[in-house]
């Protein structure tokens, strides 16, 4: 017997009681269903919720292994610098392999094992079918924080982040916020000192810190990242082909753009994401950063001046530093908590990239704004609409007047 | 209970819970928000709100008859700033760290909610006794409600309770915090604790299903 009949099997077996939401997914998940409808006429289409969701994940996984890689490329470029002379040379090593591996993938595992169980546990009790909205949240999540993110820490923010930002409006599609970037926020607010600084970024550099105030002879690891070396007034050390391609210290899957780029190609291509809002979210951004070059370009802040390195930053540096093109492709174009109407997405989009540069420069604590920028304008992606159907209903009624005038 | 009525033992019990001023009636939010973070602040604050309406509603249940009802605002803000007063120059007096960690939010009681509301809705209306009774309820319906958030924001917030260490010591790194664990500094920041009410309003109406408004 196939698995595909044995999962049938133990759904029907479990069919009526508590247990079947559990089981219905784990069958449906894997195959198509048993059952064929056989009366009436219906519109067969293979790009249900699941297959979307899929698409997403397909785009993300690039993303994933670059990430896995690179943790073990920054923890070993952090103790021998010469690495970073020849950074393609020394990446694709067996040992940055099994080191980041050996990191990045708890947390993946983490993140699907506990959002998924929060599901079932909601489907169980509220009797209806599990839902797959968390299948591209639980893979966005590892690659959206720190490195060496504690694990119980991802246990409760996940905990919080499925149930406060989603199960509570209802589940997959009710849902205000967007829980990856829930989840992302509430760790950033919970533990500031494992979200931000310039130990949280390359695996082992806390650990290192503390074996070296404990009196080891050790040298000590620091991993600042581009952000927050700018906002020192600094210059990075990294080359712009580096930053481009993604040999910097940053949150695990969101520093090598070109990757980005591709999955965000792969989702246009594949019509999953809006390219209106990816668009927008950039030309927001390059906007900021114009304005801001401008500033600093008329002389009216001082060199010195908090401000003044990231400030002027060249304007396009902006997209493919931090976590800007990694959420302009993944999270802001989520169809759930975006804007619906094609005008509104032009007007949502682009306020995400241009108040997230914005926050990236005036935020002294932490310089990066991206995940903030978002989740202001999920809240204000309803209103927005609103405002867009409410316009359209004034331009036809005034058509209307004219003609029967 | 043969000293209480069965209707004075509803002023008092039902405030408690299934006409509780903040998770049913959501008056006084914004004090329950601003000084939740420690244990302490929450049960000074707690105990000003329960002086505070008690006497009022008595005040202003023995004075009822008389206010013109043109102006009758003016006399229900008159009698809270007076007994604010009281409460703000008592605890300056004898507890003046607290007084001045509290610092504008015991001034601000006037403002409270639930105060106004209970003058306006019940001790007008209502004799002396019964006025006392209904403002004891209502004060401990919302000291409850007052005291489970700051249970939880200082324990979480800052491992402490009343300002003991029950967690162990974040800085030697003694109990929790020897095998990894961090306060959690968003139980501090407001927004929290009003996630934390929130979550009592969830328990509260998912365990008596009568408090679910219909739509």
């Amino acid at each position: 017997m196939s698995l595909k009949n044995k999962l049938h099997d133990l759904k029907m077996k479990y069919k009526g009681t508590k247990m079947a939401p559990a089981f219905n997914a784990l069958h449906t998940f894997l195959y198509m269903p048993n059952d064929v409808t056989h009366s009436g006429t219906h519109v067969k289409a293979a790009d249900d919720l699941k297959r979307t969701m899929n698409t997403v994940i397909l785009a993300l996984v690039p993303c994933l292994i670059f990430g896995i890689f690179n943790a073990g490329y920054q923890h070993y470029a952090a103790i021998d610098q010469t690495l970073r002379l020849d950074p393609l040379g020394n990446f694709f090593t067996w040992e940055n392999l099994t080191l980041g591996a050996w990191t990045v993938l708890p947390l993946v595992i983490v993140s699907y094992v506990v959002g998924l169980g929060v599901e079932f546990v909601f489907a169980t009790i509220k009797g209806h079918e599990v839902e797959e909205g968390y299948l591209v949240t639980g893979m966005l999540v590892p690659l959206i924080i720190p490195i060496d993110t504690p694990i119980w820490m991802l246990v409760i923010a996940v905990i919080f982040g499925v149930i406060l930002g989603k199960e509570v409006f209802g589940g997959t599609g009710m849902n205000i916020l967007n829980p990856a970037l829930t989840i992302r926020a509430f760790l950033f607010f919970a533990y500031p000192t494992w979200m931000s600084g310039d130990k949280v970024w390359v695996h082992g550099a806390v650990e290192r810190d503390a074996l070296i105030s404990a009196g080891s002879n050790l040298d000590a690891i620091s991993g600042e990242t581009i952000l927050g070396t700018y906002a020192q007034n600094q210059e990075p050390i990294y080359s712009v082909m580096d930053m481009f391609y993604g040999f910097i210290p940053g949150s695990v899957g969101e520093t090598s753009t070109i990757l980005i780029l591709l999955g965000g190609l792969f989702l246009l291509y594949t019509k999953v994401a809006s390219w209106r809002i990816m668009l927008s979210a950039i030309l927001g951004a390059l906007t900021m950063g114009l304005l801001f070059n401008g500033v600093v370009d008329a002389g009216w802040i001082k060199e010195g001046s908090n401000f003044f390195g990231l400030m002027s930053v060249p304007f396009w540096e902006h997209l493919i530093i931090g976590g800007l093109a990694f959420g302009i492709v993944y999270m802001a174009t989520d169809p759930v908590t975006g804007s619906q109407t094609n005008k509104g997405k032009w007007y949502y989009g682009f306020f995400i990239g241009f108040i997230s540069v914005m926050i990236r420069v005036f935020n002294p604590a932490y310089p990066e704004g991206v995940f903030l920028a978002i989740l202001l304008m999920n809240v204000f992606a309803p209103t927005i609409d609103h405002y867009v159907i409410q316009g359209n209903i004034k331009k036809r009624m005034k058509r209307i007047k004219i003609k029967t005038a | 209970m043969a000293l209480l009525s069965k209707k004075d033992r509803a002023l008092i019990l039902d405030p408690l819970a299934d006409n509780n001023p903040i998770t049913i009636q959501v008056l006084g939010i914004c004090s329950a928000l601003a000084i939740t973070a420690q244990l302490k602040a929450s049960i000074v604050m707690a105990l000003s709100v329960l002086f505070v309406l008690a006497v009022g509603n008595v005040v202003i249940s023995l004075i009822r008859n008389i206010i013109p009802s043109k102006i009758r605002i003016i006399v229900q803000l008159i009698v809270v700033a007076a007994l604010v007063i009281i409460v703000d120059q008592v605890l300056k007096a004898y507890a003046y760290e607290l007084s001045k960690q509290l610092s504008v939010f015991i001034g601000l009681i006037i403002t409270n909610c639930i105060i106004m509301g209970r003058f306006e809705a019940f001790a007008l209306a209502n004799g002396p006794w019964k006025s006392f009774l209904d403002g004891i309820g209502n004060a401990l319906g919302y000291s409850v409600i007052l005291i489970i958030v700051g249970f939880f924001r200082e324990l979480l917030g800052s491992g402490t309770l009343l300002g003991i260490q029950v967690l162990g010591d974040p800085i030697t790194k003694t109990g929790l915090y020897a095998i990894g664990y961090e306060n959690n500094g968003f139980m501090l920041l407001s927004p929290m604790a009003l996630i934390v009410i929130g979550i009592i309003i969830w328990v509260q109406r998912s365990r008596n299903s009568k408090l679910i408004e219909e739509n």
